[in-house]
C-alpha cells in the first residue's frame, strides 16, 4: 500500500550523505593547536591578537559575538567547549561568568601587579584590561562648563527636565551604572534617582546617537562612554561636545572594564594565561589606543588624543566590578520599576 | 522527527514558569510590551497587506507607464534585511540625521518634525521591508487562479470593480492571509531593529531579561508570550484563509487581461509604484552605495576589506547548504502528506512553524542544548566523536537554520504540490509507480515553480540571518551579516555599508530570478 515513509534505499542514501557530511564538517571544525578565544569585543581586536601571534608565536583564533550569548554558549558547551579564553566588553558579564563557574582561577604575579585590585576578580578568575568611563557630556555651544551638573544624582533634579539624554535600559553599560548606584546608595535611593532620570531624560538607542543628539542640540546634557566621544573628536577636533568627569567630589566617575579570563575546561591554560598577561602589559597600547579607551595598567601611557582632550587625572570609582556585576539583575528590575525605558 | 526534537526541547526549556520575575514583569513592563507588540503586529500586517495586495492588483490588472517594470521591481525590497533598513532610516531621516538637521537649520531649532523614533516609524519601516511577501504571494495567486474566474465574471456582465471584489478577492484571500502571517512572524521575532525606534515588544523583553538578569528561565517565560502571539498569527491566518483550498485544477497561468489607465490615474499609479520602490529599495541602496564609496576613500578601507572574500564565501556556502536541506526536507514532508498519513506530516508542519515563530537566538540555544545532549548520549554509548565535532561545527549551524527556515520553504512547496490534482497522483499510482517515483517524475516537475520560490525564500532569509549564525558558528566562519553586526554594534554604520550592500547585491540575484519568473506564464 502507499507508504508515508521514504523507501529504505533512500534512507540509506541520505544516511550515507549525513555521515559524509559530519566527517567533512568535523574536518573543518576544531582548531587543534591554536589558542581559541570567544570575544565580545568587536572592532579592532584582530590587530592585538595578530601582534600577540607575532611576538609569541602562539596561533590565535577568535570568535566575535555578543557577551551574553557567548557566555551562554560556553555554559551550554560545558566540558566540550573549544574556548580557552572568554573576553567581554562589560564587567557584569565577567562577574556572571565567574558566578556560573565558567572561569578557572589563575595565580599570576604579573597580572596582579599590572592590574589594580578594583579592576580584577579577587580570586583571580578574571582580569580587566581597559577602562571605559561612563560620564557626563554636554554641548559646548549651548551650556557653559560651570553650569553642567557634576554628579549623576544631580541629573535627577527637576531643573534638568527635558535637557538630558540617556541610553536605553537594555544596554549593559547603563545597567552597570545603575548597579553602581544601588551599591553606593541602596535600592530605595537608587530608585528615586532613576525615577528622576526617567522623568527628565530623552531615551536614545545608543551612545553615538546620544552624542550626536547633544551636538545637534536635541538635548544639552547626556551620559555616555568616553571613548565614543573620542571617536567623534578624532573625526572632527572641533566637535561641539565635551565631557566632564562625574562625581569628582565624592566617589569618582563610574568605570566599567573590558577584560577576560581563562575558561574552566580550556585545553591550553598555560598559553591562555600568557595571552592575558600579554594583554595586561605589552599588549596594552595596541589594545586601547585605537578604541580610545584608557589602559587598566597604570604604568601604560594612554593615547595622545584622549590625554589631550580629556586628561588622565581623574578620580575613578573604585567599586570592584564584581560588585556591580552581581547587582546587574537588580538594576534591570529597578529600571523597570522606575519606568525608565 | 528531527525537526520535532529540538523544538520540543525548546518548548520544554521555555515553559518553565517561575513566580518572582513573572509577577514583577507583569507589574512593570509586560503590559506595555504586550500592547506595543499587538499594535506593531496589527499595524505592520495592515500596512503590508494594503501595500502588497494593493500593488499586486494594480500591476496585474492595469497597464500604465512602467507597470511591467514595477511588476518585478516591487519584489526587490526582499533583498534588504530589516536591520539594515532600520539603521539606514534612522541615520537618514532620524533626529540626528541630515534631513532633520537641514529642517532645523531652515525652520529653527524647535521646529516640529514627525518623530521617526516611534511606533509609526517602526510600522513604516517594517512594512516597507516586508510587504514584498504579501505582494509575491498575491501576484502568484492572481496569475494562477484568479484569471479564469475574473474573465468569467466579466463575461457574465459584472463591472471590473465588482468582479474584482466579489470574485477575485475571495480567491486570493488565502495567499494574502499567508503573506500577512509571514509578515507578522518576521516582525514578532525581531528584537534589534525595533529598538532603534524605541518600540519595546515582547521579543525585546525576552532579551532584556535574558541578557540583563543572566536568567534564562526568566527570559523563557516571556518567550511564551512570543509564542502566544505567534499562535495567534497562525490562527488568524487560518481564519482569514477561510475554507479555500489551494489547487483549483491547475492554474490558467495567463494572468488577468490588464486594462489601460489614462490621464491622472496613470500618473498616480506610476507615482505610487515609483515612490514605494524608491523608499523601500532604491533610496536605501543609493545611500549605502554613497557610504561605501566614501568609506573606501578613507585609510581604514584596506584593513576592513581584507576578509571580504572569506565572508562572501562563507555566506554563500551556508546559504547553499541550507537551501538544499530545507527544500529537500520540505519536499519529503509535503509529498508524504500527499501519500497518506496526514497526522505526522501535519505535526511536522506545525513544529516547523514554531521554529519560524521564535526569535533566532532562542532557536540557537535550543539547538545547542539538543546537540550537547546528543553529544552526551553518544558518549555513553561509547562513540566519542572528536572534540566538539557536533557543537562547534557547521552541521549544527545548518541544523539550526533548517529548523528556523523550514516553514517558509514548506509553505511554498505545499502550495505547489497542492496544485497537482489528486487525480494525477492517483493515476500514477494505479499505473504502478512507487511513491518515490511518483514524487520524482510527476510532482516535482509540475511544481517546479513553487520549488524555485521555496528555494529563493529560504535562501534569501538564510543570507540575511544574523542572530543564529552569530551564536552558533564555528571558528573562522564569519558571514556577511556577522561583518555588518561587528561594525553596526559599534555604531560604525558608514563602515558597515560595504558588507550591507554586498548582502543586498547577493540577495538580489535570486530575487530578480524569482521576479522574472513571476511574469512568465506556466509551462
Amino acid at each position: 500500500m502507499s507508504t508515508s515513509r521514504p523507501r529504505p534505499r533512500t534512507v540509506v542514501r541520505l544516511g550515507a550523505l549525513g555521515v559524509a557530511g559530519i566527517t567533512v564538517a568535523s574536518a573543518c571544525g576544531g582548531g587543534g593547536d591554536a589558542l581559541q578565544i570567544y570575544s565580545g569585543r568587536h572592532y579592532g581586536s584582530e590587530v592585538a591578537f595578530e601582534r600577540f601571534e607575532e611576538e609569541t608565536g602562539i596561533e590565535v583564533e577568535f570568535l566575535v559575538g555578543n557577551d551574553a550569548e557567548l557566555r551562554e554558549r560556553i555554559a551550554a558547551e560545558g566540558e566540550e567547549t573549544e574556548a580557552d579564553v572568554y573576553i567581554t566588553v562589560d564587567a557584569g558579564n565577567l562577574a556572571a561568568a565567574a558566578e556560573q563557574g565558567l572561569f578557572q582561577p589563575i595565580s599570576s604575579t604579573v597580572l596582579d601587579e599590572a592590574i589594580p585590585a578594583e579592576l580584577r576578580d579577587p580570586d583571580g578568575l578574571w582580569y580587566g584590561f581597559t577602562i571605559r568611563a561612563r560620564t557626563i557630556m554636554y554641548n559646548t555651544e549651548r551650556i557653559g562648563v560651570d553650569e553642567v551638573p557634576t554628579t549623576y544624582e544631580e541629573l535627577a533634579e527637576p531643573e534638568w527636565a527635558g535637557r538630558v539624554c540617556m541610553r536605553v535600559s537594555t544596554n549593559v553599560y547603563q545597567q552597570s551604572l545603575v548597579a553602581s548606584l544601588i551599591a553606593t546608595h541602596g535600592e530605595a535611593e537608587a530608585l528615586r534617582i532613576v525615577e528622576g532620570w526617567a522623568a527628565n531624560a530623552e531615551i536614545v538607542g545608543n551612545d553615538i546617537l546620544l552624542i550626536e543628539s547633544i551636538a545637534e542640540g536635541v538635548c544639552d546634557i547626556g551620559v555616555a562612554n568616553h571613548y565614543y566621544l573620542g571617536r567623534k573628536l578624532e573625526e572632527d577636533r572641533n566637535y561641539p561636545v565635551d565631557l566632564i568627569w562625574a562625581n569628582q567630589d565624592d566617589r569618582g566617575v563610574h568605570v566599567n572594564t573590558s577584560g577576560g579570563g581563562v575558561t574552566r575546561y580550556s585545553s591550553k591554560p598555560a598559553e591562555a594565561q600568557q595571552l592575558l598577561e600579554w594583554l595586561a602589559t605589552d599588549g596594552q597600547n595596541v589594545l586601547v589606543d585605537a578604541s580610545h579607551e584608557y589602559p587598566a595598567n597604570p604604568s601604560t601611557t594612554p593615547a595622545a588624543l584622549i590625554t589631550e582632550e580629556f586628561g588622565t587625572d581623574f578620580i575613578r570609582d573604585t567599586l570592584n566590578a564584581s560588585v556591580f556585576g552581581s547587582l546587574n539583575a537588580d538594576a534591570v528590575r529597578l529600571m523597570d520599576e522606575a519606568g525608565y525605558d | 522527527m528531527l525537526v520535532v526534537v529540538p523544538v520540543a526541547m525548546l518548548a520544554a526549556s521555555i515553559l518553565r514558569p517561575r513566580g518572582d520575575v513573572w509577577s514583577q514583569q507583569w507589574e512593570t513592563r509586560l503590559p506595555g510590551e504586550l500592547w506595543s507588540t499587538a499594535v506593531l503586529l496589527a499595524g505592520v500586517a495592515v500596512c503590508s497587506t494594503v501595500l502588497g495586495a494593493g500593488l499586486a492588483w494594480l500591476t496585474a490588472a492595469y497597464r500604465f507607464p512602467g507597470s511591467r517594470q514595477f511588476g518585478w521591481m516591487l519584489i526587490l525590497p526582499l533583498a534588504i534585511p530589516s536591520y539594515i533598513l532600520g539603521f539606514l532610516t534612522l541615520s537618514t531621516v532620524g533626529r540626528t540625521g541630515p534631513l532633520q538637521g537641514w529642517w532645523r537649520d531652515t525652520f529653527g531649532q524647535d521646529a516640529w518634525f514627525p518623530p521617526i523614533e516611534s511606533m509609526a516609524g517602526a510600522i513604516a519601516t517594517f512594512s516597507l521591508v516586508l510587504f514584498p511577501y504579501v505582494y509575491l504571494l498575491t501576484r502568484a495567486a492572481l496569475r494562477d487562479q484568479a484569471a479564469g474566474a475574473y474573465f468569467a465574471a466579466r463575461t457574465l456582465g459584472a463591472g471590473p470593480n465588482e468582479a474584482a471584489r466579489r470574485v477575485v478577492l475571495p480567491l486570493v484571500r488565502p495567499a494574502i492571509a499567508a503573506g500577512a502571517a509571514v509578515v507578522m512572524m518576521e516582525t514578532l521575532t525581531d528584537f534589534a531593529t525595533v529598538q532603534y525606534f524605541g518600540v519595546d515588544t515582547v521579543s525585546v523583553g525576552v532579551f532584556r531579561i535574558w541578557r540583563g538578569t543572566y536568567d534564562r528561565d526568566a527570559a523563557s517565560e516571556i518567550a511564551t508570550l512570543v509564542l502566544a502571539f505567534a499562535l495567534l498569527a497562525i490562527g488568524f491566518e487560518r481564519i482569514a484563509r477561510g475554507r479555500a483550498r489551494y489547487g483549483q485544477s491547475g492554474g490558467a497561468g495567463a494572468g488577468i487581461e490588464p486594462r489601460r489607465l489614462t490621464g491622472w490615474r496613470a500618473g498616480a499609479a506610476t507615482a505610487v509604484c515609483g515612490g514605494v520602490v524608491m523608499l523601500a529599495f532604491a533610496g536605501p541602496v543609493i545611500r549605502l552605495g554613497e557610504w561605501a564609496i566614501r568609506e573606501q576613500l578613507t585609510d581604514r578601507a584596506f584593513s576592513d576589506t581584507r576578509g571580504y572574500g572569506g565572508y562572501l564565501w562563507h555566506s554563500l556556502q551556508l546559504v547553499a547548504i541550507t537551501v538544499v536541506v530545507c527544500v529537500a526536507a520540505a519536499i519529503l514532508i509535503a509529498n508524504a502528506q500527499r501519500f497518506g498519513n496526514r497526522r505526522i506530516t501535519r505535526l511536522s508542519a506545525r513544529a516547523s512553524a514554531v521554529g519560524y515563530a521564535v526569535p533566532g537566538p532562542v532557536v540557537g540555544i535550543g539547538v545547542l542544548l539538543t546537540v550537547v545532549g546528543l553529544d552526551g548520549l553518544l558518549e555513553t554509548i561509547g562513540l566519542d566523536l572528536p572534540g566538539a565535532v557536533t557543537t562547534g561545527s557547521l552541521l549544527v549551524l545548518v541544523y539550526a537554520y533548517a529548523i528556523r527556515f523550514l516553514a517558509p520553504g514548506l509553505g511554498a512547496v505545499e502550495a505547489g504540490i497542492g496544485q497537482v490534482p489528486d487525480e494525477m497522483t492517483a493515476s500514477a499510482r494505479t499505473l504502478g509507480a512507487t511513491p518515490a517515483r511518483t514524487m520524482w517524475k510527476v510532482h516535482l516537475p509540475l511544481s517546479r515553480a513553487s520549488l524555485f520560490t521555496a528555494a529563493v525564500l529560504v535562501g534569501v532569509d538564510a543570507l540575511k540571518e544574523l542572530p543564529i549564525v552569530l551564536l552558533l558558528r564555528p571558528f573562522g566562519f564569519d558571514t556577511l551579516p556577522v561583518w555588518v553586526y561587528n561594525l553596526a554594534s559599534e555604531s560604525r554604520f558608514q563602515q558597515a555599508a560595504l558588507p550591507a550592500i554586498s548582502i543586498v547585491a547577493v540577495a538580489l540575484i535570486p530575487v530578480i530570478l524569482l521576479a522574472r519568473q513571476l511574469d512568465r506564464p506556466d509551462p
